[in-house]
């Protein structure tokens, strides 16, 4: 909807920039509106509709209002790296960017050596003000990023396979050689988690509060953390497994198996959730995009670098040749791909999805990478690998407004105070964990009327399609003979038609005892018709 | 090449002072919020709990009467006051910030039956037993001065004795004639010692009067031969009657909605009726369990606040068809009358036990005077509670009342009765030819016929 002038006419052609202004505006809109709009023409009670028309009113101002606040009043604009002529951006190595930048972003640039107390995995606070470094030979050290200062750094003296932030910087977990224990931030241990038993990896739900570990018998354990009950333990019939990753919208736990599986795991059900055959080697990595709910990123050790969209699961959207032992999205998509002593950053710079090269660093000959993180609400990459950690700048890849009450980079102890209380009475059941949770205050479709025969129909004919476009696989050593091809392609489309035959003998076996039973009544004498059995009518 | 990344000065995120405010980043964006609606429904779980723990409705009881309170009176421009009259014909004027008697007046010999107060407040007009119309001047004292016992008798400015008993009365808005119900209606003037018009429509007693709030010549009445007319002064005659199933104990019409008003029933129900179209009701509101004695609205016309001879007070949506609240005490007996405070914040009632009682509108209310962060809060957890409010889970909390063991035994009763009948009548219209029974509905059903 552009602005018309006050002279123009009824139709009066709207510029090009108002338009292309408009549009976007509807975008965002849109992604204010959480869905769209409601279609209210379905409804025929007349006082409902009137109340959610109302507040369907109610809702688009608000969007609008929301989209307005997005555009002209935040405060930050994102970083970008803009190549000039024939460069490329995946040429443009730290050390050029370094003098462009100012001082204080320059500090984001280091490399840590330590050199003796093996590879280091990294965590970050979600406001990115702090990260907890674990060295696997016992090493811990929570770093103030803001100040560059070292909180607290000490030795467990114990193999140490994985670190994790509890609710924010206070608490902290690390997955140690027999257990994982919890610590405080002044290096008191608080807890030691028998029940978990050796755990490779540990991920924290933040909105459930719940631990989940993963150990060396493929058990997952989920604990609630603040009244330290034991949620769930699985086995997950897998077998051993260290690739673990946290989908955030919907706090689903990944895990990648050796088969080239990827479970989704619910603290509520036994089972999988969702099981997906993602590669044809062991998974290696897995990682989940922060604000594109269907977005997932998985590699495998067969060097290949898959991207899935998780609501149409026929087939990988983008297939990225590669190697990947570890993956990370950053909050504005950006995905870095880290093996060995190289490290790749990828980008959909046009929107839909088709990632490319952006940015590139290679480590120093024989450093390992064992993780990558990307910094929350700021442009920075850090690494964790065998020789220390390093911090990397990545233009672009972090998000430049961040909310006060949701994370806050500059949290002063009085914000942390009140922040935990809210946040505790906020904390979610773990039944809310769910694959899609926008579900929640849903109402249940009606039960769909049974389709008539010409859908029936259509649906037959649409299998059969389906079944005969298939082509069977050409075998060898005489296996494909034509007469065996023939054979197959028939009991292929026997196989689709099967579903349809068997719910039409079905139904005809009901109308048939119905008929029965109705033939039981017509057959006693009028007089006595009020004595047979009948179906109650209300 | 041409490079940025975010760099952030702590300066323009953090305070100077210790004495400035805190700066506060907002960003709107709802990926940056996963599971909102899980987020949303535990808030709206607890926002359902916390009303419950806060829920405290009973403000105190005005004690000072020594016979049942027969009728209530309150003056729409003066918020801290309201008149009482009781069975032994003692009206006091009480105090509700206090809870003392401010003034109290000798009264009648016989039980007073109603009391209206004046639009300006000066005038209080009773009616009685004892066949006599008392005006009193009202005293416009402070708290400050109230002392019951050194009070010189007070005299009433006028007594207008007249033939018949009076069983209820109301004042015009904003002009000073009133109107008595007795053996018919009659319409008095402040300075005459008859009444200027007698309106009669048939010949049974008129129980209840109401004048309307919006147009100040209409009145509806409630008679003992179950049925409500509408009269207009400025014609001098009845407008419209309609003879319902019960006889009606009280009338009020919506503050809001001055063509709409609503019948507290004998018959366990009050009626909405919208004045212009009298052959259904717009709304028929059902919760109690025994004849519903009175009935008044919030100033808002959104709400109204019914008291009935099963000892509860209950507190309906002007277009809700069950209650939203009840409250109830032990020591609380039959409630005869009801009001609605004028800042829509307190109900009063007066029952049989001769006290007052005052109860909050919204039981979880914080009283006094809020800061306005906590009067957001208070917004959002209604908001919140509103959304979700049909979830099972925080339904469950929400609905849920404590109900005295005869009320709830009674509830149960009148629903066995009602599904057998309903019942009943389905059968017979099963076991006709199609067409030949027609139920009608329940606004209808009640109503015999009206007459013009």
């Amino acid at each position: 909807m552009g602005v018309k002038g006050v002279n123009q006419g009824h139709g009066a052609v709207v510029p090009p920039t108002e338009q292309k202004l408009s549009d976007e505006m509807d975008v965002t809109k849109k992604k204010y509106l959480r869905g769209g709009e409601a279609n209210l023409e379905v409804l025929k009670d007349k006082k409902l509709k009137g109340q959610l028309a109302v507040r369907e009113a109610l809702h688009l101002k608000t969007a609008q209002a929301a989209a307005n606040a997005e555009k002209y009043l935040l405060p930050s604009e994102e970083g970008y790296l803009e190549p000039e002529g024939l460069e490329k951006t995946w040429r443009i190595k730290q050390d050029s960017i370094a003098p462009a930048v100012d001082i204080l972003s320059a500090r984001n640039q280091y490399d840590i050596v330590v050199p003796d107390l093996g590879p280091y995995r990294l965590d970050f606070t979600p406001s990115g003000r702090y990260m907890m470094v674990g060295g696997h030979k016992g090493h811990l050290a929570i770093v103030d990023m803001k100040q560059m200062s070292l909180i607290k750094e000490f030795q467990v003296r114990e193999t140490v396979r994985d670190v994790v932030f509890l609710h924010d910087e206070t608490m902290f977990a690390a997955a140690q050689k027999k257990y994982p224990y919890i610590y405080n931030r002044d290096g008191t241990e608080l807890h030691c988690l028998k029940e978990h038993g050796a755990a490779l990896r540990l991920r924290y739900l933040e909105q459930h509060r719940l631990l989940a570990s993963i150990n060396e018998y493929g058990q997952l354990h989920y604990q609630d953390v603040t009244d330290g009950r034991m949620i769930g333990s699985y086995r997950t019939g897998f077998g051993r497994t260290d690739v673990m990753q946290v989908n955030r919208h919907n706090a689903l736990l990944a895990l990648g198996h050796s088969g080239g599986k990827v479970t989704m795991w619910s603290p509520t059900s036994s089972s999988a959730v969702i099981e997906m055959l993602c590669h044809k080697g062991p998974i290696s990595a897995i990682a989940f995009h922060p604000t594109n709910r269907d977005l997932m990123a998985t590699s495998g050790k067969e060097k290949k670098v898959k991207l899935w969209d998780m609501r149409n699961l026929k087939g990988p959207l983008q297939t990225l040749p590669g190697q990947a032992e570890t993956l990370d999205f950053s909050q504005k998509g950006l995905l870095a791909r880290g093996t060995g002593s190289f490290l790749q950053v990828l980008r959909d710079s046009s929107g839909t999805q088709k990632y490319e090269k952006y940015m590139t660093h290679p480590l120093v000959k024989g450093y390992q990478i064992e993780k990558v993180l990307f910094r929350p609400y700021e442009d920075v990459l850090c690494i964790g690998h065998s020789m220390g950690w390093s911090s990397i700048l990545i233009p672009g890849s972090g998000n430049p407004n961040f909310d006060t009450w949701v994370a806050n980079p500059f949290e002063t102890p009085k914000q942390r105070r009140e922040r935990e209380v809210h946040s505790l009475l906020d904390k979610l059941p773990p039944e809310t964990i769910m694959f899609d949770p926008t579900k929640i205050g849903t109402v249940k479709p009606p039960r769909k009327e049974k389709p008539t025969k010409e859908e029936k129909e259509a649906e037959l004919e649409a299998a059969l399609e389906v079944a005969k476009d298939i082509v069977p696989k050409k075998k060898t050593k005489g296996r494909s003979k034509p007469s065996k091809m023939k054979k197959k392609k028939q009991e292929i489309i026997a196989n689709a038609k099967r579903p349809f035959l068997e719910q039409q003998m079905k139904e005809d076996e009901q109308m048939a005892r119905k008929k029965q039973k109705g033939m039981e009544q017509v057959e006693l004498p009028t007089s006595l018709q009020r004595f047979a059995r009948k179906k109650v009518t209300i | 090449m041409k490079v940025k990344v975010i760099s952030r000065s702590t300066d323009e995120h953090t305070k100077e002072r210790s004495q400035d405010l805190q700066r506060v980043f907002h960003n709107y964006d709802p990926a940056i919020r996963p599971q909102e609606k899980a987020v949303e429904y535990v808030r709206a779980l607890n926002a359902a709990k916390l009303d419950k723990i806060f829920a405290k409705p009973f403000v105190g009881a005005m004690d000072g009467h020594i016979d049942a309170i027969s009728c209530m009176a309150k003056n729409m421009n003066h918020l801290v006051g309201i008149f009482s009259g009781s069975m032994d014909g003692d009206i006091r004027h009480w105090d509700i910030a206090s809870r003392r008697t401010v003034h109290q007046f000798p009264g009648h010999q016989g039980a007073v039956r109603g009391l209206a107060v004046s639009t300006d407040g000066r005038v209080l007009v009773s009616c009685g037993t004892d066949c006599s119309v008392r005006l009193w001047a009202v005293p416009i004292s402070t708290a400050m001065e109230l002392d019951v016992s050194s009070d010189k008798s007070v005299e009433p400015l006028e007594t207008y004795v007249w033939k018949n008993a009076f069983r209820s009365v109301d004042h015009q808005w904003n002009f000073d004639r009133f109107a008595t119900g007795g053996a018919g209606v009659d319409i008095w003037n402040h300075n005459r010692s008859a009444p200027e018009q007698s309106l009669e429509w048939g010949t049974d007693t008129v129980i209840s009067v109401r004048f309307n709030p919006g147009q100040p010549d209409l009145l509806a009445t409630s008679a003992s031969d179950r049925s409500i007319a509408l009269y207009d002064l400025r014609m001098g005659k009845p407008t419209a009657k309609l003879i319902m199933a019960t006889k009606t104990n009280s009338i009020c019409w919506n503050p809001m909605e001055p063509f709409n008003f609503t019948a507290a029933n004998e018959d366990c129900n009050c009626y909405s009726f919208d004045s212009r179209k009298l052959n259904a009701a717009t709304c028929v509101h059902k919760d109690h369990v025994s004849a519903v004695m009175d009935i008044d609205y919030s100033p808002t016309g959104r709400e109204f606040v019914t008291g009935s001879y099963d000892r509860t007070v209950r507190i309906f949506q002007y277009n809700g068809g069950h209650s939203r609240e009840i409250y109830h005490t032990k020591r609380m007996q039959r409630v005869f009358c009801v009001k609605f405070s004028c800042d829509a914040s307190y109900v009063i009632s007066g029952s049989d036990d001769t006290n007052l009682r005052l109860w909050k509108a919204k039981a979880s209310e914080q009283l006094g005077v809020l800061l306005p962060r906590e009067k957001k809060r208070h917004e959002y957890h209604e908001a919140v509670k509103n959304r979700y409010k049909h979830l099972p889970e925080v339904k469950r909390i929400v609905r849920h009342r404590h109900l005295p063991k005869p009320i709830y035994k009674a509830t149960g009763l009148r629903r066995t009765m009602i599904e057998a009948e309903r019942r009943r009548e389905e059968k017979r219209k099963a076991h006709s030819a199609p067409g030949s029974i027609t139920s009608k509905p329940l606004r209808q059903r009640r109503i015999v016929r009206v007459e013009e």
